[in-house]
């Protein structure tokens, strides 16, 4: 084994701690922040799924009172806060964390202790979302938080209160995420791994991004407006001084449609490593994929208003959002038609993740559809806020963002564990998944187009809405099991999983040029890159195994206790915001001197001697 | 199996490979040979736009909104502000000789000069405090109106960045003094110039739209 050395220098000691509980509290190391985003995000989806399993109960027959009406606003708006901040952008961290150096030659993101910041305020703010359950008042404002639903005269208890600060504290790790990916995918590559040779799924989290540090100022920005109205009686949002409420969902959906790519690029990428690799062609159109990425990440801020269309924004502002709207369908149109040409007469797999991203592709047409339905500015004022919304975007979220990253779990499953995952139940896992997602979301289109509101608590029978929604909570249950299935599956793999060997799948990206799992220092020695598919060249092409420096003992950034203090103290100052300014003030001198701390702690880093180098 | 083609050029930086042999390999290296904070400092510094752009855009629209006064006219004191104003722009100035006094290695430059720039940022957070107890006195509070909702926290917000930015100038400056050059190397003092430059900057605009506009917008 690689022997460790540390050369903690003087100042503030750092941790040293490589094994226990204590180093994955300190530590840096992207893989293994990696998978404790994985981890806590299927913690956090399980929490959303069973939210959303007893909403669909609630509706499955007309005039239930199976939950309480105010426990049921709490439902919807956790459950859709939970989906999207707490499970799906932090799934889609894991995989950046975990593979983005991998992928680029890196032995680390360029700030690694911002990384882990990151992570620890995604887990506490996610836990302070979650506390007001406890004592009946979870956020109920709905995850969209419309003024004046969340304002005090509406909201008087802490409902909107936790809402509105863990909101703050969960976006501000994202945000750090943002500008740390980007860093490290301009300045971390290996030699000779030039931009335009970058996997795509490097080039998605590049765009994604940068919408995050883009988009998330506007959300930041108005969370606070509110919070101003509610603890100083600022009159950001009170129409009685003069105040205008829309300005709220502007600044909501400036942020809140770039969100929806951020939740769908990433998983555009994995099905750009998936597709290709399983139908063993190269991607098709690489450069026009990379193209439609950057054209939708600056479409993406052009098209915010087609969530409002129905607020009489006049006919020439409906009429400008619904072409902007729909001309962000053709990149994402272009994308679709580039990976059905990279399966077009490949000798294609069916494996598992294969499997789910076709599953990805059929699905996401569905939900792109249903999009292109929703700009057009008439037809909208029929399908907004009914059911066929919720559709739409259960079409996008679970047929294209979820089920990309399950592709991307099973794919990637071997290289972190070295050990594959069980087919059969991944196949079964797949089937149920499917045919679950389309039972309960495919009725929603007509329960909307019927005239079913979205967020409403139940219906009466003379609707005629009741056997499509007892179709659709039975269909919850079915994709509930399917998910089930992969969290066994996941489980069973990866104590019994089948050896997995260095290159399960026949894959072509520079990940699995390294060893599995990869050694902390990801590569022995940093490759020098010749190929857009490195891996695939060197084994079929004779392309040479080239390395960029010599073998020899590798610097790795240090562990640090001051993310985790960090995220503590900034939490601590979260829950000021809600009880107490004192706390606030507490809180935040405490996140002063962890900054300082943060400065002035020792340059510490760990020397590695990889194999065949061992120390003198 | 279908086939790949494979590049004919000479693969980019085969000849980093022969100089790269250091004893130990850092982790970190520069793929686009500029240091790693300070492309963050510059994708902060687009992020702060966005937030600056949705305070100053909430000032615009809701400008002569309000339905009780005071309103700007009332208040405003151009002369005034433009002397803390030039205080903040002359600063700039400052924290450039200090940027380049750190990249000639003249540390006896840096510490007058960044020293200066402190002082400045403090004369201006000072006229600020004047201004706003004025206001405060003239009865315009943060929940009188939209006018003192909107610009309280428009020009907090930058007080707050002008703050933040007193304290990390105090921070180098203090290591400075310690005779720490490895920590105040020119990349250090830079990046802290960037952020100083930008929230100048963002004061001209502020500047701008609510003081020299106030008749325009009411
Ligand atoms: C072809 C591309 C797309 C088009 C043209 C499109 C269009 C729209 C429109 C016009 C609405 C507003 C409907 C209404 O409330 O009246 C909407 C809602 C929504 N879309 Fe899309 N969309 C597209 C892709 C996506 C993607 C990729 C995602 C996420 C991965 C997404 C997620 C959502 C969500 C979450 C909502 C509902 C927001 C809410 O009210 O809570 N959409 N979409
Ligand atoms: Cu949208």
């Amino acid at each position: 084994m690689a022997t460790i050395t540390s050369t903690t220098a003087r100042t503030l000691l750092r941790p040293t701690a490589q094994k226990g509980l204590l180093s994955w509290l300190t530590t840096v190391d992207h893989k293994r922040i990696g998978i404790m985003y994985f981890w806590t995000a299927l913690f956090f989806l399980f929490i959303g799924g069973v939210e959303a399993l007893i909403i669909r109960l609630q509706l499955a027959r007309p005039n239930q009172t199976l939950v309480h009406p105010e426990t049921f606003n709490q439902l919807f708006t956790m459950h859709g806060t939970t989906m999207i901040f707490l499970a799906v952008m932090p799934l889609i961290a894991a995989f950046i964390n975990y593979l983005l150096p991998l992928m680029i030659g890196a032995r680390d993101v360029a700030f690694p202790r911002l990384n882990a910041f990151s992570y620890w305020i995604f887990l506490l703010g996610g836990i302070f979302l979650n506390i007001p359950w406890f004592f009946g008042q979870a956020p109920n404002a709905a995850w969209t938080g419309y003024v004046p639903l969340t304002l005090n005269q509406y909201s008087p208890g802490l409902n909107a209160d936790y809402w509105l600060a863990g909101l703050q504290l969960v976006g501000l790790g994202t945000l750090i995420s943002g500008f740390n990916f980007i860093v490290t995918i301009f300045n971390m590559r290996a030699p000779g791994m030039t931009l335009l040779r970058m996997p795509v799924f490097a080039w998605t989290t590049l765009i994604m991004s940068f919408l995050v540090i883009m988009a998330f100022p506007s959300i930041t920005i108005a969370l606070f407006f509110i919070m101003f109205d509610r603890m100083f009686g600022t009159h950001f949002f009170n129409i009685a001084a003069g105040a205008d409420i829309t300005l709220w969902q502007h600044l909501f959906w400036v942020f809140g449609h770039p969100e929806v790519y951020i939740l769908i690029l990433p998983a555009m990428g994995i099905i750009s490593e998936v597709v290709p690799t399983f139908s063993r062609k190269p991607l098709f159109g690489y450069s026009v994929m990379v193209f439609s990425t950057v054209a939708i990440g600056f479409l993406g801020f052009s098209v915010w208003s087609h969530h409002m269309f129905t607020i009489g924004m006049g006919a020439v502002a409906n009429t400008a959002f619904a072409l902007t709207t729909m001309t962000i369908a053709i990149p994402t149109g272009i994308k679709m038609f580039n990976w059905i040409g990279t399966l077009w007469g490949g000798s294609i797999r069916f494996k598992t993740p294969m499997l789910y991203a076709l599953g990805f592709l059929s699905m996401f047409v569905i939900g792109g559809l249903s999009g292109v339905m929703h700009s057009a500015a008439p037809a909208n004022m029929q399908q907004h806020d009914t059911y066929f919304v919720i559709a739409h975007f259960h079409y996008v979220l679970i047929g294209g963002a979820l089920f990309g990253l399950l592709a991307g779990m099973h794919y990637w499953f071997p290289k972190v564990t070295g050990r594959l995952m069980n087919e059969r139940l991944g196949v079964a896992s797949f089937i149920f998944s499917l045919i679950g997602f389309n039972m309960t979301f495919f009725p929603h289109h007509f329960l909307g187009l019927m005239g079913m509101p979205r967020r409403i608590y139940t219906y009466d029978a003379a609707m005629g809405w009741n056997t499509l929604n007892m179709l659709s909570t039975v269909g919850a249950f079915v994709l509930a099991f399917g998910f089930t299935l992969v969290l066994v599956n996941l489980l069973v793999s990866i104590k019994k999983g089948k050896e997995a060997g260095p290159d399960p799948w026949d894959a072509r990206t520079l990940e699995w040029i390294t060893e599995t799992p990869p050694p902390v220092y990801n590569f022995a020695v940093t490759p020098l890159v010749s190929s857009r598919d490195e891996f695939w060249a060197r084994k079929y092409q004779g392309a040479p195994a080239l390395a960029a420096e010599e073998p020899g003992p590798i610097i790795l950034p240090a562990p640090s206790y001051f993310p985790l203090l960090m995220s503590i103290a900034l939490t601590v100052a979260a829950f000021g915001l809600v009880y107490s300014n004192l706390l606030l003030t507490i809180g935040l001198a405490a996140t002063l001197l962890c900054i300082i701390g943060w400065a002035f702690e020792g340059v510490g880093e760990v020397t590695i001697y990889p194999k065949g180098f061992e120390q003198q | 199996m279908s086939t790949y083609p494979l590049p004919q050029q000479e693969p980019q930086g085969a000849q980093e490979s022969v100089a790269l042999q250091a004893p130990a390999h850092e982790a970190h290296h520069a793929a686009l040979g500029v240091d790693s904070k300070k492309i963050g400092m510059w994708l902060f510094i687009a992020s702060d736009c966005m937030f600056f752009g949705a305070l100053i855009g909430t000032y615009l629209i809701y400008a002569g909104k309000s339905t009780v006064g005071p309103y700007p006219q009332d208040l405003f004191d151009i002369p005034l502000t433009t002397v803390s104003t030039f205080i903040l722009l002359m600063s700039s100035l400052a924290m450039a000789m200090a940027v380049h006094g750190a990249q000639h290695g003249d540390m006896k430059k840096l510490k007058r000069w960044l020293g200066l720039t402190i002082l400045m940022g403090l004369t201006f957070l000072g006229f600020q405090v004047y201004e706003y107890s004025h206001f405060i006195a003239a009865g315009l509070t943060l929940s009188r109106n939209l006018f003192g909702t909107t610009f309280y926290v428009l020009t907090g917000t930058h007080g707050v960045h002008v703050a933040l930015g007193v304290l990390w100038l105090t921070l180098l400056f203090i290591t400075a003094l310690r005779g720490d050059t490895k920590r105040v190397n020119p990349v250090n003092v830079e990046i802290a110039g960037l952020y100083w430059h930008f929230v100048d900057i963002v004061w001209i605009v502020v500047f701008a739209v609510v003081y020299l506009m106030a008749d325009v917008a009411a």
